[in-house]
């Protein structure tokens, strides 16, 4: 790393009908060095790296790369200026192959051939291995990060920015990912690193910059400075750390017995041979990098997708092919993974969505199927007040909740319900940790209470901190279950990777 | 707009405007008016008259509205009929445009009934007819949303082509089957309103109150009750917002697809029988006149409401009789009140934009 | 009944007239598709089509200048479906069915004296030696230069998307409009480009119609030919050359029924004349229900709108 400044950035301000994502940021990127950009959700890091990609501009406020002005109206400038992104969400097409979605990344692109083996040079110097013929949509999450990456290397960019890369990541894979990235380093390349993960920035960051509101609240060395400090520098206040306490019983409320299915659609996955039992009162984790079936497996315990009727059993219910209302009247609840569209319909009101999944259990239909909207209302606000979601009232539209809220929403319209098993999908995917401590608090509440829960996760930290016992999800099957008491993060990380001992193949 | 740094920024709503939903048709219906206006002018005639011909003298000109206002109901009953079934579908993302198709088979259904009865009178035979004019445009539509749940077809090509077919099934009936064996060797069927027990009699005399217009409105009513009240009301519209979080409520997409398709076709099915035993009278090859595909218009003009599609529908019916009136009085071609028509939709889908976002007017600025 | 009466040579040469009005209108859409846009108002492109090139060719008494015509006025009613789908943001399906009846009526408004005339015609492509060819001179070379320009237009298509740059942006749009506004393309402009490129091909297609195939000018003459087109983009999985197999297959159905109605077949005009929209259907419900093979290759935002937020 050297002292040289490669890119300043200097009092950028942005802001959006209500909020305002930047205020008056300033921090400068040295030559070489990898620069965190840390944050919680909502801290205005994407709208700043969006504005260094030339994809959005700033209200006020200029930035300078390598001494000279530097205002990039489109990502084409940002490009031609040496500066490349790696997307959170990529920015892939997946009906296109990995060289041609190479190639739309590039000002002019050699002809595919060529281009292909100049991707092969690339990937094996970096360690990347691709094959540059195969279809996008075939691979796995690390594999389409390793695209992304590769586009970017392709134009030797002096900085390279990553948009939370690790958050689709196997502990494994993210080893890969950190050794390309210190290559890099030494070649002189800078890398603005995004993430709200403390532990990545302290192995790999050189120098910290932490967002908080839209403001710089303060520039480190992440490796020197206390833990501590810099949580309390990125969240504000000191949040609560939910209290557990096991309320196991032996009485089994989900038994799941050699549940196979194969899917429609080329677009999901197969679930082979998947066998637990989960008692009351107990919370079961369930990891694995995304895509290994974990939507798959919601939809089939939650009723949504049918399968044969001994295959799930709830208490003293065969439940395996009835639908998703029967299961609901039962006691089985869920809150899926994908908030807007399927937990709930961002253009319509919050009692309309309470209404979407508490018809059944809540009887807020009358026999002559006419809607009680006065009680679906008195629920709506009960869930409001209960779990403290912000808003102006409830007539307003989910889409417009924060996904905070909107999650403490979801989970609050589940809980109050008391369901007797509770299913739930990433409970604090990108979620402030604020919602996330009291939404993880709910659900420890409810285990205490005698429910039954399995908590579907890519975050392993929340699996450790909340579960009694884990399975690991890979390519759609499952390995035995385990205590989570004594499990460390690399014994997780073999298990999610789908090796080590918990395995039993059944070929 | 188009590159975000120009002088008008269109942010999105948080949630869609009420109040621009219900302002919008109407701004739609007088920048119709406008440049409609402008078109009349184009084919030399003066705009300003041809206005007043089409929306004010077929009601309040001394000299035209004893006709007039009475077929404006005659009119907008069927339009009313179709329009209703066919928002419901349109709330739930599925798109029947084979209307016309529906109506024609209901009135050849309920008109077969009727003329199988042929010269018996009875108190039966018209309530069957009504029976089998809903069937038939029940089971017509039924063909789109079968092979949409069986084989997961686009219901918008089949419903379109089954148009034609029915089309050619007017035609073979009119000259064939259902030929009116007195008709002197002419095409078409015998007439209805001459055979009492299946009739459908204008109700109150210069009114032009049918029966057909009775069920449309009793229906109205219904549909509303039943889109705001109804737990099957709010399984179409959350069908129609996301079919995964529909699922997740524990709607079934197929049974929703069957209920829409099914319900307008029915509802087609009986205008098409409302219309062949009272305004009409016959099967005949000229019988459909586009009420089905003007019908979409209705729809979408009334903003997919029970009661703005009966405005709607209204309104329609007056530019037909307008249109009538000024190609009597102005020379006007028949086809222009249908590009008047069809004008009307494009300038309420435009201000749609004002109901789903905010324009924002900034001066242009850079860094 | 006699079937010796059907000339194969008359037929294939007749198959390929009754094909290209749908072709055209078809690798129009197919473009239009693949840049994620569902454009339903074919029917009424065509049509538009069909009565300006009519129009124009009867007034200047050149059918070349009425093609101009066609693909003018088919650029020009489809900007109206660009301008609202891309920059108001409105609905493509309603859009869409607002530009067929739209576009119904203005042509019927337009077309109003032209009733009963004959159009110039085009001269028929004479290649020496080729056209004198038997069996296959007079059924496939020597037809008018439009049946070939048809042809041509669905291998530039297929150049144009598999094998240059804009092409692959073009297909990248379609596949994911947020993606490929993340890496800087003008989404916008560019399927308000293939909007109008689209409605070129369809406003040809129109004219063909109206000039050769018919050749004369009535209302409502397209006769749901737009939506045979929408349908066999389908029926083609969006493949170029796949869609030239659709639309002869349809023409040979269109010239079959024609024949056997001439012949006197005894199953009645009415149900002779219904084939070609009853195939439409049998052949969607066949493409259709084989999921994976129907979906495989659909554009990935077909029909989804596209607003750059943030």
């Amino acid at each position: 790393m050297s002292n040289i400044s490669l890119l300043e950035i200097d009092g950028v301000s942005k802001s959006y009908p209500g909020v305002i994502a930047n205020e008056n940021v300033k921090f400068t990127i040295k030559t070489g060095e990898i620069h965190a950009l840390l944050g919680e959700n909502g801290a205005g890091k994407s709208t700043l790296v969006k504005t260094i990609y030339g994809l959005v501009k700033p209200d006020k406020g200029l930035m300078k790369l390598n001494g000279n002005l530097y205002s990039p109206n489109e990502p084409r400038d940002a490009r031609s200026c040496g500066v490349a992104m790696v997307f959170q969400h990529f920015s892939l097409f997946n009906a296109l192959t990995v060289a041609e979605n190479i190639a739309l990344g590039m000002e002019s692109p050699p002809s595919i051939d060529r281009l292909s083996s100049k991707i092969e040079t690339i990937s094996i110097e970096y360690g990347l291995p691709i094959n540059p013929e195969k279809m996008v949509g075939s691979l796995s999450a690390g594999e389409q990060q390793r695209v992304e990456i590769i586009r970017c290397l392709l134009q030797n960019p002096k900085l390279l920015i990553m948009d939370e890369p690790t958050s689709v990541l196997t502990p494994n894979e993210i080893k890969t990912l950190f050794s390309t990235l210190k290559k890099l380093k030494r070649e002189g390349t800078s890398i603005l690193y995004i993430s709200h993960k403390l532990e990545d920035i302290r192995s790999i960051c050189d120098t910290a910059t932490i967002l908080r509101g839209g403001k710089n609240v303060g520039t480190c060395d992440p490796k020197k400075e206390n833990v501590r400090n810099i949580a309390k520098m990125m969240i504000g206040e000191t949040i609560k750390i939910p209290k557990k306490k096991s309320t196991i019983s032996k009485l089994i409320a989900l038994e799941v017995d050699c549940l196979n299915w194969v899917p429609r659609d080329s677009s999901q996955k197969q679930l082979k041979n998947i066998s637990f039992k989960l008692l009351k009162g107990e919370i079961l984790g369930i990891g694995g990098v995304a895509g290994n079936g974990q939507d798959e497996l919601t939809d089939i315990l939650s009723g949504e997708i049918l399968s044969n009727k001994s295959t799930i059993r709830l208490f003293d219910n065969s439940i395996g092919d009835i639908g998703i209302n029967k299961r609901r009247l039962l006691g089985l609840l869920t809150a899926p993974e994908e908030r807007l569209g399927h937990a709930a319909i961002p253009d319509m009101d919050l009692i309309e969505n309470t209404n979407l999944t508490a018809h059944t259990r809540e009887k807020l239909v009358k026999k002559s199927g006419i809607i009680d909207w006065k009680k679906t209302q008195e629920f709506t606000k009960n869930i409001i007040k209960e779990f403290d979601v912000r808003t102006p009232n409830a007539k307003v539209a989910a889409g417009s909740l924060s996904g905070g809220n909107l999650q403490k929403f979801v989970i609050g319209r589940e809980v109050l319900q008391k369901p007797l098993v509770f299913i739930v999908n990433q409970p604090t995917w990108g979620v402030d940790a604020a919602a996330a401590s009291s939404i993880k608090q709910a659900i420890l509440d409810l285990a205490s209470t005698g429910s039954a829960v399995i908590i579907i996760s890519q975050d392993l930290d929340e699996l450790l901190e909340l579960t009694d016992n884990f399975m690991a999800i890979n390519s759609g099957e499952m390995s035995q279950k385990i205590n989570t008491q004594g499990l460390t993060v690399d014994e997780i990380g073999l298990m999610i990777g789908g090796t080590g001992a918990y395995w039993k193949r059944h070929d | 707009m188009l590159t975000g740094n120009g002088m008008i920024r269109l942010e999105k709503r948080p949630q869609p405007s009420k109040k621009w939903t219900s302002i919008t048709p109407f701004l739609a219906v007088l920048a119709t008016m406008f440049v409609g206006g402008i078109m009349f002018w184009a084919l030399g005639k003066d705009p300003i008259e041809a206005i007043r011909i089409i929306f004010w003298d077929p009601l309040f000109n001394p000299q035209f509205a004893s006709y007039a206002r009475p077929q404006i109901l005659v009119k907008a009953g069927p339009l009313i009929l179709i329009a209703l079934g066919l928002s419901l579908g349109f709330r739930a993302n599925i798109w029947n445009i084979g209307a016309e198709g529906q109506y024609i088979i209901g009135a050849i259904c309920g008109a077969g009934v009727g003329l199988a009865f042929y010269p018996s009178e009875g108190w039966f035979i018209f309530p069957l007819m009504v029976i089998a004019g809903a069937l038939g445009g029940f089971l017509w539509a039924m063909i789109p949303a079968i092979l949409k749940i069986k084989f997961n077809t686009n219901e918008i090509l089949v419903s379109l082509m089954l148009v034609y077919v029915a089309e050619k099934i007017l035609v073979s009936v009119s000259l064939g089957l259902m030929r009116n064996p007195e008709g002197g060797g002419f095409p078409g069927s015998r007439n209805l309103q001459y055979y009492k027990a299946a009739s459908n009699p204008e109700l109150i005399s210069g009114t032009g109150m049918h029966w057909g217009v009775l069920v449309a409105l009793t229906l109205t009513c219904l549909t509303y009750i039943m889109l705001t009240k109804h737990t099957l009301g709010f399984q179409i519209k959350i069908s129609g917002q996301s079919n995964k979080a529909a699922r997740f409520s524990g709607t079934s997409p197929s049974v929703v697809t069957a209920i829409c398709l099914g319900v307008s076709g029915a509802l087609a099915g009986l205008a098409g029988l409302f219309e062949v035993s009272g305004p009409s009278g016959q099967i005949s090859i000229d019988f459909n006149v586009g009420y089905g595909f003007t019908a979409i218009i209705v729809a979408f003009l009334g903003r997919l409401n029970p009661f703005g599609i009966l405005l709607a529908g209204l309104l329609m019916a007056l530019t037909y009789i307008g249109g009538e009136l000024a190609q009597f009085m102005l020379g006007l071609p028949a086809a222009a009140i249908q590009a008047f028509q069809g004008m009307l939709l494009f300038f309420l889908l435009a201000g749609d934009i004002l109901t789903n976002y905010r324009p924002k007017f900034t001066y242009k600025k850079r860094l | 009944m006699d079937f010796s009466a059907l000339n194969p040579v008359a037929l294939l040469a007749s198959l390929m007239i009754a094909a290209t009005p749908i072709m055209l209108a078809a690798i129009g859409e197919l473009v239009v598709e693949k840049s994620g846009v569902l454009n339903l108002g074919v029917e009424g492109m065509m049509i538009v089509g069909a009565v300006c090139g009519f129009i124009t060719a009867v007034e200047t008494g050149s059918a070349w200048f009425g093609l101009l015509g066609a693909a003018l006025g088919g650029i020009l009613i489809s900007s109206i479906f660009a301008f609202l789908t891309q920059v108001l943001l409105a609905n493509q399906v309603a859009s869409g069915l607002a530009l067929t009846l739209f576009g119904l009526g203005v042509s019927a408004m337009i077309g109003n004296g032209y009733t009963g005339i004959k159009p110039p015609g085009f001269n028929t492509v004479n290649i020496p030696l080729l056209s004198d060819l038997p069996f296959i001179g007079p059924a496939i070379l020597s037809h008018d230069p439009i049946v070939y320009i048809g042809i041509l237009l669905v291998i530039l298509v297929w150049y144009f998307l598999n094998k240059t740059k804009n092409g692959l942006v073009l297909r990248a749009v379609g596949e994911n409009h947020d993606a490929a506004h993340a890496l800087g393309y003008k989404v916008i402009w560019i399927r308000f480009s293939a909007i109008l490129f689209g409605g070129m091909c369809a406003g040809l297609g129109g004219a063909y119609l109206s000039l050769v195939r018919v050749p004369q000018w009535t209302e409502g003459m397209t006769a749901g030919a737009g939506w045979i087109a929408l349908a066999i983009v389908v029926f083609a999985s969006w493949k170029p050359f796949r869609l030239i197999l659709g639309a002869y297959l349809f023409g040979g159905v269109t010239i079959m029924q024609l024949n056997l109605q001439a012949l006197g077949v005894d199953i009645g005009i009415a149900y002779l004349s219904m084939a070609p929209y009853l195939v439409t259907i049998i052949v969607l419900v066949m493409i259709s229900s084989n999921h994976l093979r129907s979906s495989a290759n659909a554009p990935g935002s077909l029909g989804r709108i596209f607003h750059a937020s943030q």
